[in-house]
């Protein structure tokens, strides 16, 4: 059997779990923990480890998510988690522009670690104070080639859209590889 | 005996301050992991810096100053080798090519410039030598340690905080390509336009703050200003190879991966 791998990083709280356990077709298996620092209690747990999520293609074909823990102090599992990723989604909470300038750093240091195709998701875009996707864009600094999509990650059509678009992406880089 | 210790327990902030209260007069040395300096004071002043074995003569001060063209330097050394730095200042004095105020420009400038770069050693050993004094040919300085002190403390938080926004040196740099955007319309100093020159996916930060003689804070100060302003991104730099762990599918051929991602595309579409 193969199997391909897709990261989901994204700042702390930024909604990657969600994402995962909108598409997976098993419970994801999460390593969440209660959150000790007072600073980072706008949640009431975080990942820890990593979150894994599983969509299964056929007998000989599976592709698993695994989602990054988002506080710093757990960045040690960036660089093991990305290691033969297919894409990554870089999941942003759109209404919280605190969060914005660690975003454009966590897709920096994944860039770095593989220059594979990635999209952003504008999460949250369900919320009045969610930023429109062209200001975040604006915010993040992103080229207009990069694709950026507006999404809920709690809307499992809102999560297909994107991975959607990202397998598109690496459809093309292939076809203009080849 | 001598004062010495680790600059992991005593940082050169609170060294400068000790030697500003003790009113001290002596030479600290400064053993880095790759560098050394020298400080040295005149009752609790700060009167001479040398870094490494970088050329801290009179001659090479005035010509990275802007004060001599580096055709001049050469002709001075040639001609003035047997001059130590006092004789040669008062030499071209005397014969109007410089006032005092131009050498003593120059020699604050790069003294400063040594002491603030200092600031940012945080390993390496450190030792004061009392009554150790510069070589008696070289011109010294007597410049007040109080605001060198707040100064390099307000540039090493500056350093700080550029370091976390611009981690790794050795990165390159490349022109965002955005429609309506165009360097030549920007309004950029001398500094800028000279980093701005060497900016091509070849060369890491770090190569270009080495071309134009920048030190670390310099150049992440205008890498920074320049991304913020979104005219250039970072980008990998040419020919450097990828981390080992950075392997993407594995090696099969380019149709077998198409139908592998096909396969993906329809089952995510059928969810």
């Amino acid at each position: 059997m193969q199997t391909v791998k897709m990261v989901v990083t994204g700042p702390f709280a930024a909604g990657k779990t969600a994402f995962i356990q909108a598409i997976s077709e098993i419970d994801v298996v999460s390593t969440e923990r209660k959150i000790s620092s007072e600073a980072e209690k706008i949640k009431e747990t975080t990942t820890v480890a990593m979150d894994f999520g599983r969509i299964t293609v056929d007998d000989d074909l599976v592709l698993y998510l695994f989602g990054t823990p988002g506080q710093k102090r757990f960045d040690f599992m960036w660089e093991i988690l990305s290691e033969g990723m297919l894409g990554f989604v870089v999941v942003v909470d759109s209404a919280r522009p605190e969060t914005f300038r660690e975003a454009k750093g966590i897709l920096q240091t994944f860039r770095a670690y593989a220059p594979t195709p990635y999209v952003v998701a504008a999460n949250k875009q369900d919320r009045d104070d969610a930023w429109t996707v062209e200001d975040l864009r604006i915010a993040l600094k992103l080229d207009s080639k990069v694709k950026m999509l507006p999404c809920t990650a709690t809307d499992r059509d809102s999560v297909k859209k994107v991975l959607l678009e990202l397998l598109y992406s690496i459809l093309e880089e292939m076809k203009e590889e080849s | 005996m001598s004062l010495k210790g680790n600059l992991r327990d005593f940082t050169v902030t609170q060294l400068l301050n000790l030697i500003n209260l003790a009113q001290k007069t002596g030479t600290l040395t400064l053993e880095g992991p790759s560098l050394a300096a020298w400080i040295s004071f005149r009752e609790g002043k700060l009167i001479y810096a040398q870094l490494g074995s970088e050329d801290g003569s009179l001659t090479s001060l005035l010509a990275k100053g802007g004060k001599i063209t580096p055709q001049q330097a050469t002709v001075i050394k040639t001609r003035a080798a047997d001059k130590s730095d006092k004789e040669l200042g008062l030499l071209l004095i005397n014969s109007g090519y410089l006032s005092q105020q131009d050498i003593l420009v120059c020699l604050r400038a790069h003294t400063l410039d040594i002491v603030y770069q200092l600031f940012a050693w945080v390993d390496g050993f450190f030792r004061f030598d009392p009554d150790v004094l510069p070589p008696e040919d070289r011109i010294t300085l007597r410049l007040d340690l109080e605001n060198i002190i707040m100064e390099g403390s307000r540039r090493l938080k500056e350093l700080e905080q550029l370091s976390e926004e611009l981690p790794n040196l050795d990165m390159a740099l490349n022109f965002v390509q955005r429609p309506g955007t165009n360097i030549r319309d920007v309004n950029l100093s001398v500094e800028e336009w000279k980093v701005v020159s060497y900016i091509n996916p070849k060369n890491t930060i770090k190569q270009i703050a080495k071309a134009n003689r920048m030190n670390d804070l310099q150049i992440r100060r205008i890498v920074f200003g320049l991304l913020q302003a979104g005219l250039v991104e970072l980008v990998r730099p040419a020919g450097m190879p990828l981390p080992p762990q950075a392997r993407q599918l594995p090696p099969v051929d380019r149709r077998e991966q198409s139908s592998l991602v096909n396969k993906l595309i329809n089952r995510i579409r059928s969810l």
